[in-house]
């Protein structure tokens, strides 16, 4: 299929997957799931196929129609979007293997427009990927926010509510608030919003003033999504939905779509030579150093798994704003990379903890010593997880950490590089213990675990309790999928050398 | 067309058909019979009077103004219409969202109100509109205070009629008839002191005449119109009379004259700043910075969060209504072309929104006899057409993209960051975010609460009849569509507003 034509069929694919999945739940739930995940399937081939032409050099283009005078519903892929898209739509297809086995082993109720909702976030995911200006970015942000919603407050009780009002009030009020006008003010300056190598911006507002580091401001916090604290509350507040969003939300689409967009932003609209020459971004590299730090010491205190995961990740998206914010190449590398490994590091350690929610209804970290005994399979992935979040080779999140800390010397900020492994060290402090407990803890004898008698074998396979196939398949995928990486950052760097101005 | 008229082609006379039609058709509704009968014929003089809308419409978007001496009688001495792109989107609106809010009430009225009045009331309906179109078309100062007190008297009336489901209907309507009288009583002051100064009464003669003269004789009757006007169209702190009247009103009343009452009320101030008054008059320039524009600011704040607190969903509703005019002020008030242009976008999005809130409360009204946000628990789950509509005009409120509200929204972030007025483009996302609460609540307890077992909202309950869906769902459509296509909004409102301004010569 031609790059030309393959770009509106991004969008149609998971369209006709709506309906597909709407009237193939009338018939039966595993013809629904079929059609899942053939939407999904041959989304990602259609989106490889665009990967790979971009990656050849093409830069396929789309005009939909125009909403404003002068200002198209537009797309043009570019290799940062490209790699999006890909990341978003694979880690979909594993997200919804995992999805049937969770929401059938759970039990949950809705699953219709459980799916249904998938499919319209991972179009707005792809939509904002191949933006090629900030109002298409705009539209796809807020439908993927608005499609999300549901998910979110899926199981419909209080909590759910609450976290669903916390959800949509920050992503909403963030990105009314401050994006929105921000976008505007950038289109009454500039005159354009396309997404242009070298930004918009130079020599189109008083490079001293306050307007740029304050524009700047509002992006990055506008872009709720990308979590930079103190916009973060809705990600540890969105935990109360099933485990397959917080793997969407967390890994697939959501928060990757918000750092992508500050990444995509800074480096089209701005410029990292007009950051780098005025300083604009300098305050705001800060602000993300503090945001990496703060999370990860409170991700420290949390006992519930998915809680301590959800301040892991505010702590995590901080080093791509970081990678931006730095305004150098290799910054900018670095946090291009973060988003695609920790994608793959996240959306393993949330389908573990998923799997130990469904297999031994486990939610808190206290309750899971002795857990790795009898489900090795699950801790022994997570463990390969919580390695690359790291940022410990031979793991695909080692490069980033390397490319940002590359990035913190070329800006001259020595403090950062110290911020940068300190907060290594924090990963370990509140990662690795969790398989620890697992494995080399005694079950604290008041439930199953320890019945199995034999308290001093590590792994008692006459008593193995994982979870179904299908919550044991997909992290086996992205762990692999980490180690596989690591061998190939030199490949993805060269695929995304020309944003930084490279060959 | 000057002299008597020359022509009897029908076309010629569009403009006099499009106040004429209605008006004629009224008093032929009285002597119908009570059932269908008198809504049908409402309903097919509105898509008749749309018909003249578009025709005309699209005559000024691709000829330039009509003008039109009503009698063969020549202006300045004679009554002249003039129809140039402002007002015939105007126009437009108000035909339009009477093609659609006509056909959807027969359900909701006869459910409250009086079956005996029912001729009357759509007598009523159609005078209103009369009103309406005649403020909007007319070329005349004087005219405008006649069909203004044409559609105003009708209006009470109209609001009356929910006396027979709620009593408080009767106050409303008074209340609202006292404050609606005084407004026309300072509006025809106004005029009459600009008639001592000029000499004359046609709006374009009235404004040759007025170069250059800032006399105190003028300056009283600007200032007479601004405030009479501004009661009209519910200038904060001048709104009092409107969540009542609003609130009490037959929801299909609400739906008319929140989309189309005020809007024709903003075009009128809207007319008199920018085509009677000069702009660059140091009082004109004192009036839309330090009244206008301020007033417009503090109704967004005060009216939406009084909003947040209502529990009456049409209340709720109706103070959006003032706080959404107060963009439109604010647009108005920034004084330059972007503005005025992303108030006309706005008053014609906005309408296409409120009528569409609106008739998803009255479906509500119908099948659970209340607008209390109590019905409202689970309304996802017993009315699921209604909800989604609800949902997305609600949406469109807030200004989500892919809908109008978000046109308006860019639209008005662009004149006020365009114009040196960022602190501006902050207070109307700020205010936004307001709207985000309380739709969002009404919308949490559609979609999130199970509908309620027990209290006096328990009973089963069905979806909305299909002729009340289809008209309200067409709405709903025009809310998207016009938030993906703006070549008929905002690329018309723009030209509009550079013809107010004579930058593009149209005048």
């Amino acid at each position: 299929m031609s790059p030309e034509l393959a770009l509106p069929a991004a969008f149609l694919v998971p369209l006709m997957g709506l309906f597909g999945i709407w009237a193939g739940a009338k018939v039966s739930d595993n013809v629904r799931e079929a059609a899942t995940l053939i939407t999904g399937g041959s989304l990602f081939l259609i989106v490889l196929g665009l990967f790979t032409a971009v990656g050849a050099g093409a830069r396929p283009e789309w005009e939909a129609f125009e909403v404003i005078e002068g200002l198209p519903l537009a797309f043009r892929i570019e290799p940062l979007g490209a790699l999006f898209a890909l990341i978003a739509s694979g880690l979909w297809i594993v997200n919804s293997l995992y999805s049937i086995g969770y929401m059938r082993g759970n039990e949950e109720k809705h699953q219709t427009r459980f799916y249904m909702s998938f499919a319209v976030a991972i179009a707005s995911a792809i939509g904002v990927a191949y933006s090629a200006n900030l109002l298409t970015l705009f539209i796809f942000y807020e439908i993927l926010t608005l499609s999300t919603f549901p998910l979110v407050t899926h199981k419909g009780d209080d909590k759910a509510r609450n976290g669903g009002r916390i959800y949509l009030g920050v992503l909403m009020g963030t990105s009314i608030g401050l994006l929105l006008p921000a976008i505007v003010w950038t289109y009454a300056v500039a005159g354009t919003t396309d997404f242009t190598l070298g930004g918009i911006l130079a020599g189109k507002v008083d490079e001293a003033g306050p307007v740029l580091p304050l524009l700047l401001a509002l992006y990055a916090f506008g872009i709720g999504k990308a979590a930079l604290m103190p916009a973060h509350p809705w990600l540890p507040n969105a935990m109360v939905a099933p485990t397959p969003v917080s793997a969407f939300l967390h890994a697939v689409a959501v928060v990757k779509a918000g750092v992508f967009s500050v990444l995509k932003i800074v480096v089209y609209i701005f410029g990292i030579d007009l950051l780098a020459e005025t300083g604009a971004s300098d305050l705001l590299a800060w602000i993300a150093g503090g945001s990496i730090l703060l999370a990860s010491a409170i991700a420290m205190t949390q006992d519930n798994l998915k809680a301590r995961l959800a301040y892991s990740t505010v702590s995590q998206l901080a080093y791509v704003t970081l990678g931006a914010m730095l305004a150098t190449q290799m910054g900018v590398m670095g946090g291009a990379q973060q988003i695609a490994m920790h994608a793959l590091g996240k959306m393993t350690l949330f389908m573990c903890a998923g799997a130990v929610y469904t297999a031994a209804h486990k939610s808190n970290i206290s309750e899971m010593a002795g857990l790795g005994r009898v489900m090795p399979v699950t801790f022994g992935l997570f463990f390969i997880g919580a390695c690359s979040i790291i940022g410990l080779p031979p793991l695909g999140g080692a490069w980033p950490k390397f490319f940002l800390m590359l990035g913190s010397a070329d800006a001259g900020q020595t403090a950062l590089i110290f911020i940068l492994m300190i907060s290594s060290v924090l990963n370990v402090i509140y990662l690795l213990p969790i398989p620890i407990r697992a494995f080399y803890m005694a079950p604290d004898g008041r439930d199953g675990a320890n019945e199995t008698g034999e308290g001093r074998a590590l792994i008692q396979w006459h008593a193995m309790k994982e979870a179904p196939l299908f919550c044991i398949l997909p992290p086996t995928l992205t762990a692999a999928g980490c180690l596989v990486l690591f061998f190939y950052g030199g490949a993805l760097y060269d695929f995304l050398l020309p944003i930084i101005g490279g060959a | 067309m000057a002299g008597p008229v020359e022509s009897y082609s029908l076309v010629d006379q569009l403009p006099a058909l499009q106040v004429v039609v209605p008006l004629v058709a009224a008093p032929v509704t009285i002597l119908m019979p009570k059932g269908r009968v008198p809504w049908a014929w409402a309903s097919l003089v509105a898509a008749a009077t749309f018909a003249i809308s578009l025709a005309l419409l699209h005559q000024v978007a691709a000829y330039g103004p009509i003008s039109y001496e009503l009698g063969g009688w020549a202006p300045p001495w004679g009554i002249e219409y003039r129809v140039d792109l402002a007002n015939a989107l105007v126009l437009t609106l108000v035909s339009g969202v009477a093609a659609f809010v006509f056909p959807y009430s027969y359900r909701s009225v006869i459910s409250e109100i009086d079956e005996n009045q029912l001729p009357l009331f759509y007598a009523a309906l159609l005078i209103c509109m009369t009103g309406l179109l005649g403020v909007a078309i007319t070329g005349d100062a004087f005219n405008v205070f006649v069909f203004l007190e044409i559609s105003s008297l009708s209006t009470y009336a109209l609001v009356a009629m929910g006396g027979r489901h709620d009593r408080r209907a009767l106050h409303s309507a008074y209340n609202y008839l006292v404050m609606g009288t005084i407004g026309a009583t300072f509006f025809v002051i106004g005029v009459g002191l600009l008639y001592a100064a000029t000499g004359t009464l046609n709006m374009a003669d009235m404004h040759d005449k007025l170069a250059g003269m800032e006399t105190r004789v003028v300056e009283a009757g600007f200032a007479f119109i601004v405030v009479g006007i501004g009661l009209k169209l519910a200038m904060f702190p001048l709104h009092l009379w409107l969540p009542n009247a609003y609130a009490h009103a037959p929801s299909a009343v609400s739906a008319f004259i929140a989309a189309t009452s005020t809007k024709v009320a903003v075009y009128v101030i809207v007319r008199f700043l920018f085509t009677v008054f000069y702009t660059d008059s140091s009082f004109e320039q004192a009036a839309l910075s330090y009244v206008i524009l301020p007033l417009g600011v503090v109704g967004m704040f005060a009216a939406s969060l009084v909003a947040v607190f209502q529990s009456d969903v049409k209340r709720m509703l109706a103070y959006s209504s003032v706080a959404q005019i107060g963009y439109m002020l604010l647009g108005i008030g920034l004084g330059s072309v972007d503005g005025v242009s992303a108030a006309l976008v706005h008053l014609v999005n906005h309408a296409l929104m409120k009528a569409a809130l609106f008739m998803a409360v009255g479906a509500v009204m119908l099948r659970l006899g209340s607008r209390h946000c109590d019905a409202f628990a689970g309304l996802a789950k017993r009315m699921p057409w209604t909800a989604a509509a609800f949902i997305i005009s609600g949406l469109s409120l807030i200004g989500v993209p892919a809908t109008v509200g978000f046109i308006s929204k860019w639209q008005l972030l662009k004149a006020s960051f365009g114009g040196d007025a960022a602190w501006a483009g902050f207070l109307i996302v700020a205010s936004s975010l307001l709207a985000v609460i309380y739709i969002g609540r009404i919308i949490e307890l559609m979609v999130l609460r199970e509908p309620p077992t027990e209290g006096p909202h328990a009973k089963p309950v069905a979806e909305a009849p299909l002729e009340m869906l289809l008209p309200m769902w067409a709405l709903v459509a025009a809310n998207v569509y016009f938030g993906l296509n703006t070549e008929l909004t905002a690329s018309l409102a723009m030209r509009a507003a550079e013809a107010l301004f004579g930058v593009g010569g149209g005048q």
